[in-house]
């Protein structure tokens, strides 16, 4: 589903951000990527989403391998791969259905299926009598599960969540790892980056992947 | 469709930032629209002088007919020359009392006609130049029975040097009034996407294609080019008015002129979106 093969990234000023890393996340996984600020969690995030590209190794994602992968047809792979940040990334002054709608009508969901299908998905979140309410007037745990609902839109293979309960109270992280677990019962794999290594150890049945200054140095399957 | 659609409820969503566009886009086309306006009006003050640019072929008193109808026939043959008229003695002295009352009296007390009979050469559009009328004045004062050849050649070297700077400073204005406008227009449609770049960022999230992105921006920016295009054309209309009003009269710039305006801040505003959210394609 992900695998990294000897990957690296260098900045040009910043040095290397990853250093040959390897990892393979297979289907239905659930997977944390740990580590401190600055250890490389969202640099690996963004390699999967090929929102960048490794100064060397391979980045494969569902069968897309970055080497030849081009930007124009990295579409192809977003619509595989879900994403989820900290700070949500909802468009303000449109309702949670509208939210969920837009992702369904800018990868072309025929307009006839746009409403029930985004209802569904609010309905899979938790969020089915909150989809008329504007994104600003929900809470952040509201507002995440509407991300989350986004990013299934495609009905995606993989969900990549970057610090997704950064910005939640106990409460909320809480209802929104429950919703990830639903996710991933389905048979999706997750990879989640997070800090937090107390919201880690509350489920141990999870793979924990742990980043140091660029390097894998911890991997609880001990791959 | 769907490009139609958002980009008509983009006007929608923030009517002022997209009426603010459009506005600077009207207002950036509206100095070029003024600039045209002026040039038209030089461009047709110029050809007016231009067209009244002849060689006046003094003849001999004593010149026969034929001799006369010899040389209507060998110059009217020159290829830049358009027309030769015989002017009669008679003619000329009419002409003098009509252009020139005040000296009414002279022209009336004396026996004699002191004027002279003579060949008026009118030459093509675009063949007034001092050249063609040096060749011709010579090819003129060949015929024994010709007094005198003039064109008033320090008058049409001025004219000639007035067109040239016309023409370099409508050149180097027009591409100066033309960049400050682009640059405008560049400037009003980046402000318009980067308020959206939440929207493109999303879209390219969640799967979209670049193609798809980019349409209801560049129909946004055809939309902007038309609105700040219409806009312009009534700003200079109303100026035209004024000025033909209350300063002095001019001409209004040509349809085909408005049409080239219209399309080409039409053209330019799908140009300056297509390379603003270029930027935007790139972020994720």
């Amino acid at each position: 589903m992900i695998k990294l093969t000897n990957v690296s990234r260098e900045f040009p000023k910043r040095g290397y951000a990853l250093r040959d890393v390897s990892f393979h996340v297979k289907k239905g996984e659930f997977v944390f990527l740990t580590g401190h600020s600055g250890s490389g969690k969202s640099t690996t995030m963004r390699l999967v989403h090929m929102a960048d590209r490794p100064t060397s190794g391979e980045v494969r994602v569902t069968g897309y391998s970055s080497e030849t992968l081009s930007d124009r047809e990295v579409w192809k792979l977003r619509r595989r791969v879900g994403y989820v940040f900290q700070d949500f990334r909802l468009l303000p002054g449109r309702s949670a259905q509208e939210n969920v709608a837009f992702a369904l009508e800018v990868t072309g969901t025929p307009q006839k299926d746009i409403a029930p299908r985004s209802q569904k998905l609010l309905g899979q979140v938790g969020l089915s009598t909150k989809s008329g309410a504007l994104v600003n007037e929900l809470s952040g745990g509201e507002q995440q599960r509407v991300a989350v609902a986004r990013s299934l839109a495609n009905d995606p293979f993989v969900l990549l969540a970057d610090e997704p309960t950064g910005n939640l109270d106990e409460r909320a992280t809480r209802g929104i790892m429950e919703t990830f677990w639903d996710i991933n019962a389905k048979g999706m794999a997750v990879l989640m980056a997070t800090h937090d290594l107390e919201l880690v150890r509350r489920y141990p049945q999870a793979r924990v992947l742990e980043l140091d200054n660029g390097r894998l140095v911890y991997d609880s399957q001990g791959a | 469709m769907y490009a139609l659609r958002e980009a008509l409820a983009a006007f929608r969503r923030a009517p002022v930032l997209t009426g603010l566009s459009a506005a600077m886009v009207g207002l950036a086309l509206f100095v070029v629209g003024l600039f045209s306006l002026a040039a038209y009006n030089l461009r047709l003050a110029l050809s007016s002088i231009e067209e009244r640019v002849e060689i006046v072929v003094y003849l001999r008193d004593d010149t026969r007919q034929s001799e006369i109808d010899l040389a209507l026939g060998e110059l009217a043959d020159i290829g830049e020359v358009a027309r030769v008229r015989y002017v009669s003695k008679r003619e000329a002295l009419e002409r003098a009392q009509q252009d020139l009352p005040e000296f009414g009296d002279l022209f009336a007390s004396t026996d004699v006609n002191p004027l002279p009979q003579s060949l008026e050469v009118e030459l093509r559009p675009g063949a007034r130049t001092t050249e063609a009328m040096e060749r011709i004045s010579a090819a003129a004062s060949v015929y024994p029975f010709v007094e005198d050849v003039e064109y008033g050649r320090e008058w049409v070297d001025k004219l000639f040097t007035l067109r040239r700077v016309g023409a370099v400073s409508t050149a180097v204005l027009g591409g100066a009034f033309f960049m400050v406008a682009a640059l405008i227009i560049g400037t009003a449609l980046r402000i318009a996407i980067f308020a959206r770049r939440d929207e493109i960022y999303v879209m390219r999230l969640v799967g979209a294609k670049n193609g798809f992105i980019r349409r209801p921006f560049l129909l946004e920016g055809a939309m902007s080019g038309f609105l700040g295009s219409l806009l312009a054309w009534l700003l200079t209309y109303v100026t035209y008015r004024g000025v033909y009003g209350y300063l002095f009269a001019v001409a209004w710039i040509p349809s085909s002129w408005i049409a080239g305006g219209v399309l080409g801040g039409m053209a330019f505003g799908v140009l300056a979106s297509g390379l603003a959210i270029r930027r935007h394609l790139r972020e994720v």
